[in-house]
């Protein structure tokens, strides 16, 4: 019997307390909201401590709490938070977790109770790495990727406490992460409902479960690091602590190794920039698809080229080591499978470009916000070029082009999808609309303020500005024009963080007073926009779980009339009406 | 609201199992990349002229009889799994619960028999810190161990929740134990082979894979 059949004989336990309903709750849009909410959180305090960065470089001396200890506390926080807390349990926990089960017709996630303990797994990571910043020696500043030795060594900020918790948070995270993880791959393979092949999916859902599969196998990595450098820090081992002296003082750790941290850490951490990539490739789509009423070009090319992305992302990770004094033969590799993984990925950039060309386009703030991703992850991707090639990367290693890079093609291009998803499918999660003229505000002054902060840290990278330092002050070479180019950084920064209160402002206003939104605003054609009630209610359908007919993308089709046919749409109208036979079973449902 | 009455007819445990099982194979995925990680991160450790093996001829581990203690009592676990799972599946419940019960104390003498092998390590001044080759005995087994400590969470749930399960869904549960069993028991014969290995095995292995 396959799922759907079962699914509509098992009997759905509904919660009625409160406890039961928004707190220990097995309801996986109920878990994705606390996912979202506690990453939006988490995710702002990262904001917070990147403004006192700046304010530190474009004002320096300005803040007397900032002094070289706070400093890198603050970088390491900012930049572990932004891309573990906040990206990969936003995408992963929380678009994963509300889309998935909705998007392939699933009543739930086929682990509710596992699901569960994702989030309170999730939350004490939060709760641990936030704690650090209040124990003594305060948090580690160690930088995001705590390269040894200097982790763990005397005179780095928080390496009494600090870098423990920092540890211990990212092990229980991983944790949290393959519990979710389970749950996705599995409802993805096995519960998707009557009619629902692979390749009628929705690319969100492709993006989401190819970047699990990568979750589930990079994040070892970084566990095995994490646990190894626990070893070294609390019981003296020496897997990554070389034979050294600190301060003055000779260490007892001799003959470790750490260039394997190295290896471990972007084993780890490059899959984990397409573990965050991925999920955006496939949310952008079908807003770009919706938005321009159009459907998606190259539907399969884009899951072939997601599949290939996700391959070739384990065989890249150390382009990010070049400067470690590596086998040219061994650089020579990872340049030519960077260059490679490029080619997937510029396909899907012409694939969305084809899509719009000659669309409808509608310059919804979903839509806004998508066309600037395309635009961003260009940039991104661009410079992504320049850095994979060794000879040039290693003259702008450690510097602000690198920051630059990474922040366009890794920071603000996921959350620029994170933004239009968010305006698109909020009126499904709330049954309100955002409002769009501080949608529109939010979106302008993000976008182009995020453009003024990062592309003249290009400039800065190219005339050689070391990327880590606290204070540029003393640094002969680096010319006036350069303090003045940072102070502006700074200042638009400021002004940028400062209007991400917009979006939480309307995120919250518009829960009382948005628009009515009805069940299809944007009269879109996936599952999820086909519920009979929304806010969908526990169990999402019925009793009779919807059969689908066709892909996710019939805009526009010829002969049609309306621009959009929803999934549950049969070719044949007949079929409309006897969806099940006597027996409960669908009719005429294609395999 | 949604609630809906439900039809008479039970839900087939095929597709549970069938879900069930697709969730294991992918842990057992995450796991199996865990592992991996750890021997590869040891082969690479081992490389440098400061590993001492613990079976060299001068250190404990020389006679690694308690290793081979361990590793039947394990086994006789993995053995006691498969027995049940035969049993659950003809609906031999009783049986299957004596002998998931075997299983239990096979693994627990397991563990506890890791612990005295750590306890008789460390009294003997063979610590972590002392060399890498200790370091990675009591974190391979201690991760291996806190594996089994996960599997043993299943196993008292699959106990504790038998009278409340249909056949099919015991048998189910008692199959997810099995197989994981099954599996930890062949991540522990790979450890336990690294883990007495002279370092010139492990030169010649990294040879072999090329660095």
């Amino acid at each position: 019997m396959a799922y759907a059949e079962d699914a509509e004989l098992e009997e759905l336990h509904e919660p009625h307390s409160f406890w039961t309903k928004y707190i220990w709750s097995q309801d996986h849009k109920v878990i994705a909201i606390q996912y979202s909410l506690t990453a939006i959180f988490v995710g702002l305090i990262a904001l917070v401590l990147s403004g006192l960065m700046r304010m530190q470089i474009g004002f320096p001396g300005s803040l007397e709490t900032v002094d070289p200890t706070a400093y890198y506390q603050y970088m390491t926080m900012h930049g572990m938070i932004m891309v573990i807390y906040l990206l990969t349990a936003l995408f992963l926990g929380g678009f994963g977790n509300y889309l998935i089960p909705l998007m392939v017709g699933a009543r739930d996630m086929v682990f509710p109770f596992v699901n569960m303990l994702s989030y309170w797994a999730y939350l004490l990571s939060v709760i641990i790495l936030l704690a650090s910043f209040f124990v003594p020696g305060g948090a580690t500043g160690a930088g995001w990727t705590l390269y040894p030795p200097q982790a763990i060594t005397p005179g780095t900020p928080g390496t009494d406490w600090g870098i423990v918790l920092m540890l211990v948070s990212l092990a229980v995270f991983i944790v949290a992460a393959t519990m979710g993880g389970l749950n996705y791959v599995t409802t993805v393979l096995q519960a998707r409902t009557h009619g629902m092949t692979l390749f009628r999916m929705p690319l969100s859902v492709w993006g989401i479960f190819v970047a699990t599969i990568l979750a589930l196998l990079a994040f070892p990595a970084l566990f095995v690091s994490a646990v190894m450098m626990l070893f070294d820090k609390l019981l003296g081992t020496s897997f990554f602590m070389p034979e050294m002296m600190s301060l003055g003082q000779q260490l007892d750790h001799k003959g470790g190794s750490p260039i394997l941290f190295q290896h471990l850490f972007w084993f780890f951490g490059h899959p984990e920039v397409y573990i965050v990539a991925l999920p955006a490739f496939g949310l952008v789509s079908d807003l770009i698809s919706t938005h321009s009423r159009k459907n998606i070009f190259g539907y399969r090319m884009m899951v072939w080229a997601i599949v290939a992305i996700g391959g070739l992302s384990f065989i890249v990770w150390a382009h990010h080591m070049y400067v470690s004094g590596m086998n040219p033969y061994f650089g020579f590799f990872f340049a030519t499978t960077t260059l490679i993984i490029a080619v997937p990925t510029a396909l899907k950039v012409y694939n969305w470009l084809l899509t719009l060309w000659r669309g409808d386009i509608h310059m919804t703030v979903p839509m806004l916000f998508s066309l600037a991703f395309i635009m961003t992850f260009l940039v991104g991707g661009l410079t992504g070029l320049f850095l994979g090639n060794v000879i040039v990367d290693i003259p702008l290693s450690d510097t602000y082009f690198v920051v630059a890079h990474f922040h366009m093609v890794m920071g603000v291009a996921p959350i620029l999808v994170v933004f239009g998803a968010i305006y698109h499918w909020y009126p499904k999660i709330t049954g309100r609309m955002m409002n769009d003229t501080i949608g529109k505000w939010h979106f302008w002054i993000t976008f182009i303020g995020t453009y003024l902060i990062y592309f003249p840290m290009h400039y800065l990278g190219i005339q050689g500005m070391p990327r880590r330092y606290f204070s540029y002050e003393e640094i002969e070479f680096i010319p006036q024009s350069a303090h003045d180019l940072n102070t502006f950084i700074t200042v638009t920064a400021i002004f940028v963080g400062v209007a991400q209160l917009l979006f939480v402002f309307n995120m919250f206003h518009s829960l009382f007073y948005g628009r009515e939104a009805g069940p299809n605003p944007w009269r879109a054609t996936s599952l999820e926009w086909q519920t009979p009630q929304t806010p969908p209610v526990h169990g999402n359908w019925p009793q009779k779980l919807p059969v689908v007919y066709r892909w996710a993308y019939d805009y526009s089709v010829p002969g049609m009339e309306e621009d959009y046919t929803p999934q549950t749409v049969p070719d044949d109208p007949a079929h409309e009406s006897i969806q099940h036979d006597e027996a409960g079973n669908p009719d005429g449902a294609p395999a | 609201m949604s609630s809906y009455s439900v039809s008479a007819e039970r839900p087939d445990y095929q597709t549970l199992n069938r879900r069930a099982k697709t969730g294991l194979r992918f842990l057992l995925a995450a796991i199996t990349s865990l592992f991996f990680l750890f021997i590869l991160a040891l082969m690479i450790r081992a490389q440098f002229n400061d590993w001492e093996s613990l079976s060299a001829p001068w250190n404990p581990l020389a006679n690694p009889a308690p290793l081979w203690v361990n590793t039947l009592m394990l086994a006789l676990g993995s053995a006691s799994m498969q027995w049940a799972r035969v049993a659950a599946r003809k609906h031999h419940r009783e049986l299957a619960l004596q002998v998931m019960l075997l299983a239990g104390f096979f693994t627990l003498a397991f563990l506890v028999g890791q612990v005295w092998l750590w306890r008789q390590l460390s009294a003997l001044g063979f610590y972590a810190s002392a060399n890498p080759a200790n370091g990675f005995f009591y974190m391979l087994t201690g991760v291996h161990a806190v594996h089994m400590l996960g599997g043993l969470i299943g196993w008292s749930k699959t106990l504790l929740s038998a009278k409340r399960y249909a056949n099919e869904k015991f048998s189910t549960a008692v199959e997810l134990c099995a197989i994981y069993w099954h599996y930890l028991l062949g991540i522990w014969l790979v450890l336990f082979a690294l883990l007495v290995c002279e370092p010139e095995t492990f030169a010649a292995i990294a040879s072999f894979c090329g660095f």
